[in-house]
């Protein structure tokens, strides 16, 4: 048998249904990988003892006949889901030695599923960023090497700052360089403006963020509630289904979550997508973007036409607005939502002459650069004199962009198909350091979709001139992941899988 | 609702009259089981932060869902308000940092809240009445408790309270006077009460006021006001008003002009404190919170509660004087209390119900009342049961014992015989009226044989014929019938 960590969920499922392959094995040979790879910062936390727990139970419900849908199946898990007794922390200082006595949702029904946790993923600190490089456990690198460097250069980097290894994207840099180094079979992500997306076009994965409401945000360390959504980053389409499958659904204790059915998603890859409007919105070609996401992107629009959808050209008018306009709206949201990391309860505490000069050492030492940046953009667009400059006009703009979907989708547009990410990957260190706007323009494809809270997936379609990983976004209609993933999933056949990278990175 | 108030309620000062402005925000715990956005107990008085659940103390990854029965609760008084009851409403958060506030943010509605304007009559006197605007009822969270005696060297949480649902109702500046204020206070708590929608325990924190004071020469515009924070009883909110009046019109007179400030009463001193200036004042950062949907139903949801409410104060006293012949008086002190009433009708209907309601009234306006009031209780949690006074009113009404043996067969009751029949106990102790004439007349010879100058004065004088009927009736013991006892009497020395 091949290296096991080279399976899809789907291979895997049917390996451990036919005996071929234990999850004990499934999970040794992870546990593995995962050692070897310590030089990526894929993993802030390896769970190895947990994870052979979790695999034996398994391998005693595979015995019984009572496998679950993701029976054995070693997954990674982001920083930012609470996970019962294990490192939480949203990778901040802040979260000091955090360890909840609680399980998030999303995580228990993946538990519930069978599913087995290696360990907690690297991320920006609390989501936010687009490189991984805000995280306080250090920037993630990416399994891909960048252009024109051998392997020998890289393991040598890789010792050091890793600058100019690339950066797996952000904020789930982790989730998706481990997917993408075999890591695990799949992980958990969560996307803000773009940090499923993101990351996955820039390593060559598959990843969707649903529709807002799809899956429960209990027990996800909040950054801005109204754009949060939980979602897979997996290798192939047929993998996020699966994994959006167990992840989703109803639940009472998140009043924003939506008591809708999940349908069957594995059952809507292979669905045919002919007669499908696609729509192709003529405001995402801006300016600058280089020549051969152009191409892919009319590469895509051809996969499709040859698949039987129908291409129409539309327009989505307030698109520009969307980037400044969201960097109002989840700054505002952060600074509140991260206003109880005070040292009192939990968490980092540094101790102060009084209890305001405590909140001041804790909350200084605590957060990162870039998180101090968005709550003090927070505090400032919410205060008394800017909040209707900022906020209010921010939250109108908001409903524009939802118009501009709603109409489209009202003329009769199924889907939306966009290319991910506005470049390739870029170097660890190459943009941190500079205007913070550079890397926010990362997120100009995907903050719309939250804006809009639609569901958007960003499949891999191909390599640019230099060889790295480029992906097409494809946004639906409210709840309709389903579409995405039989759309996805054309464009994954008509690709082909992307070959991953050989791992010169143990 | 703004008129001048009466020339009576004017305050003198050295330079003129003085009018006094007074707007009320009230916060009343909503009687609910459970917190506003978590299912942890409300319970009062358990052990500290042994009812706190994960929401409650913020924890990374937590969120809010909103307590059906707290929102049933705030339409509930909305409606008892005669107020707007608005369909939508949003929940805001208003941002600050305090260690008994552990989201760094307290849930509350700002802009949209659940209620919108409503009015409350308030009885100041039997022929003096006001009305004061509602000018809005929202939903919030409380705080938690911050306790600064427990260690020398730290301040310690409790968290109990964080979370518990808090109704804000927001009064019109419509009130004049430190009598106004806590009668309005007193009313709006027995609307609440008759609701069942908060204890109104100002003991216990659960109604609880912030008022709003200003001064103004009659007729002129509203001058600055001060807000006096967290005053627990009615009795400090008349004391408040009055001594916070006298400050700002001595600030006033003196030429000086009032600062929009937040003050403390400090009952123990008779004075009001500065806590902090307008300028200090926090900037909260109120917004939507984007964890919490808007707060949306229907009329019919309104309707439904709306069919399910109680008789409420204003309603009972007016059927109270209409069906059973009361005085505005009296009517007015047995529906304030909605026990007090509920202990008048099982009195009043008690056995046959055949009971003069006029009569079981002033018992428990009067003896049964100065008795609770001494025991520092309301009338219906004495021991007295309304089955006792009802069997009192019909031992004087069929003629069985007098209004003054009746008297002591309460005290007997209160005192010794708890659980007792009043019939059974007058029976037992031979305490039924005289009603022998033969007896009565033994007595009344022997007084007027026995006082010849005394009745020679009451043939010329009849109103001497009240010591004459006391006499008798302290020879018989009181048991005798005072008008079969008086009708002899005028008999026998002619008048």
């Amino acid at each position: 048998m091949s290296d096991p960590t080279h399976l899809t969920i789907g291979e895997a499922r049917a390996a451990l249904k036919s005996r071929s392959l234990s999850a004990t094995e499934l999970a040794k040979a992870h546990i593995e990988a995962v050692e070897k790879a310590r030089g990526l910062n894929a993993y802030i936390m390896e769970t190895p003892e947990k994870a052979l727990a979790m695999a034996g139970a398994s391998d005693a419900r595979l015995q019984r006949g009572e496998a679950g849908p993701l029976e054995g199946v070693p997954l990674g898990i982001k920083d930012l889901y609470a996970t019962e007794g294990v490192h939480t922390q949203a990778c901040s200082h802040i979260l000091d030695g955090f360890k909840p006595r609680y399980e998030s949702t999303v995580t228990a029904q993946l538990w519930r599923d069978g599913a087995v946790m290696l360990g907690k993923l690297n991320m920006d600190e609390f989501a936010m960023g687009s490189s991984n490089e805000t995280s306080y456990y250090g920037p993630v690198a990416s399994p891909w090497l960048p252009p024109n460097r051998d392997a020998a250069w890289a393991r040598a980097a890789l010792a050091g700052d890793k600058r100019g290894l690339l950066v797996p994207g952000g904020s789930s840099g982790g989730s998706a360089s481990a997917v993408a180094a075999h890591l695990c079979l799949a992980a958990t992500a969560s996307d803000t403006g773009g940090s499923i997306r993101q990351p996955a076009a820039f390593t060559g994965t598959v990843g969707i963020k649903p529709t807002y409401g799809r899956c429960s945000r209990w027990g996800m360390v909040a950054f801005a509630s109204s754009l949060d959504q939980a979602g897979p980053i997996a290798r192939s389409v047929g993998d996020c289904a699966i994994m959006l499958g167990s992840m989703a659904g109803y639940d009472a204790k998140d009043a924003t979550s939506v008591d809708a059915p999940v349908p069957d998603y594995e059952a809507a890859v292979g669905r045919s997508i002919r007669g499908l409007k696609i729509g192709v919105p003529r405001e995402y070609r801006i300016d600058g973007m280089p020549a051969e996401i152009e191409a892919l992107w009319s590469q895509g629009v051809g996969w499709l036409k040859d698949a039987g959808a129908e291409i129409l050209d539309i327009s989505l008018p307030h698109t520009k607005t969307a980037l400044p306009a969201y960097y109002i709206v989840a700054p505002a949201e952060a600074s509140s939502n991260l206003a109880r990391y005070d040292g009192v309860r939990y968490g980092l505490r540094e101790a102060g002459k009084d209890i305001v000069d405590m909140y001041d050492r804790t909350r200084r030492a605590g957060f990162g650069e870039e998180v101090r940046r968005r709550i003090m953009i927070g505090t400032y667009v919410l205060s008394a004199g800017y909040y209707d400059a900022y906020y209010v006009r921010a939250q109108k703009i908001r409903t524009l962009i939802k118009r501009d979907f709603e109409r489209v989708y009202a003329d009769g547009i199924d889907a939306i198909l966009t290319p991910a990410t506005p470049s390739v990957a870029f170097g660890i260190g190459e943009k941190s350091a500079g205007n913070p706007i550079e890397m926010y323009l990362n997120d100009i494809f995907t903050v719309t979709v939250n804006m809009a809270g639609l569901p958007g997936i960003a499949v891999p379609a191909g390599l640019s001139g230099d060889g790295l990983p480029l992906g097409l976004q494809i946004i639906g209609r409210p709840f309709d992941e389903e579409t995405l993933f039989a759309v996805a999933a054309i464009i994954e056949q008509a690709a082909g899988r992307t070959r991953l990278p050989q791992p010169w990175w143990t | 609702m703004n008129q001048p108030a009466k020339t009576s309620r004017f305050i003198k000062g050295a330079t003129g009259d003085w009018e006094i402005v007074v707007g009320m925000e009230i916060h009343a715990q909503v009687t609910s089981r459970s917190k506003l956005f978590s299912g942890a107990s409300t319970q009062f008085g358990a052990a500290a932060n042994s009812q706190v659940s994960l929401v409650d103390a913020a924890m990374p990854g937590m969120l809010q869902v909103v307590n059906a029965e707290c929102v049933r609760q705030a339409v509930r008084t909305g409606l008892g308000l005669n107020a707007k009851i608005n369909l939508r409403s949003v929940f805001d958060r208003k941002n600050y940092f305090y260690p008994d506030l552990p989201q760094g943010y307290q849930i509350s509605q700002f802009k949209s809240p659940i209620v919108g304007e409503g009015e409350v009559v308030v009885d100041l006197s039997d022929d003096e009445r006001f009305t004061v605007g509602i000018e809005r009822l929202h939903l919030e969270q409380d705080a938690g408790k911050s306790l600064h005696d427990q260690s020398a060297t730290e301040s310690l949480v409790d968290l109990n309270r964080s979370g518990v649902a808090l109704m804000e109702i927001v009064s019109k500046p419509d009130i004049r006077s430190a009598d106004e204020a806590k009668a309005y206070v007193a009313k709006l708590r027995s609307i609440l009460r008759y609701l069942g929608t908060c204890d109104g325990d100002m003991e216990k924190g659960s109604l609880r006021a912030d008022v709003n004071v200003s001064v103004r020469r009659p007729g002129a515009a509203l001058g600055t006001r001060c807000e006096i924070k967290n005053v627990n009883s009615i009795r400090f909110i008349g004391q408040a008003v009055d001594v916070e009046a006298r400050r700002q019109i001595g600030v006033l007179e003196d030429g000086g002009a009032i600062e929009q400030q937040t003050r403390l009463f400090d009952p123990g001193r008779g004075e009001t404190r500065a806590m902090r200036s307008k300028e200090e004042a926090h900037d909260y950062r109120y917004f939507p919170d984007p964890d919490l949907l808007p707060l949306e139903f229907d009329q019919a949801f309104v309707n439904g509660l709306k069919a399910e409410l109680p008789e409420l104060p204003d309603a009972r006293k007016g059927r109270f004087i209409s069906a059973f012949g009361l005085s505005e008086q009296d009517a007015a002190a047995l529906t304030a209390d909605r026990s007090t009433a509920d202990y008048f009708e099982a009195a009043l209907g008690h056995g046959d119900g055949k009971r003069e309601p006029k009569a079981v009234a002033n018992w428990i306006n009067g003896d049964l009342a100065a008795y609770a009031n001494s025991v520092g209780l309301d009338v219906a949690a004495t021991h007295v049961a309304p089955a006792q006074v009802a069997g009192i009113v019909d031992l004087i009404g069929d003629g069985t014992i007098s209004g003054k043996i009746a008297k002591e067969v309460l005290a007997l009751i209160i005192a010794e015989e708890k659980t007792a029949d009043p019939r059974a106990l007058v029976e037992a102790r031979g305490m039924q009226q005289v009603t022998d004439a033969g007896a009565i007349e033994t007595a009344v010879e022997a007084i007027v044989a026995g006082n010849p100058d005394k009745a020679a004065q009451a043939q010329a004088k009849p109103a001497m014929l009240g010591w004459f009927v006391g006499q008798v009736m302290k020879q018989t013991g009181g048991k005798a019938n005072p008008q079969a006892v008086s009708d002899l009497l005028k008999r026998k020395l002619g008048v």
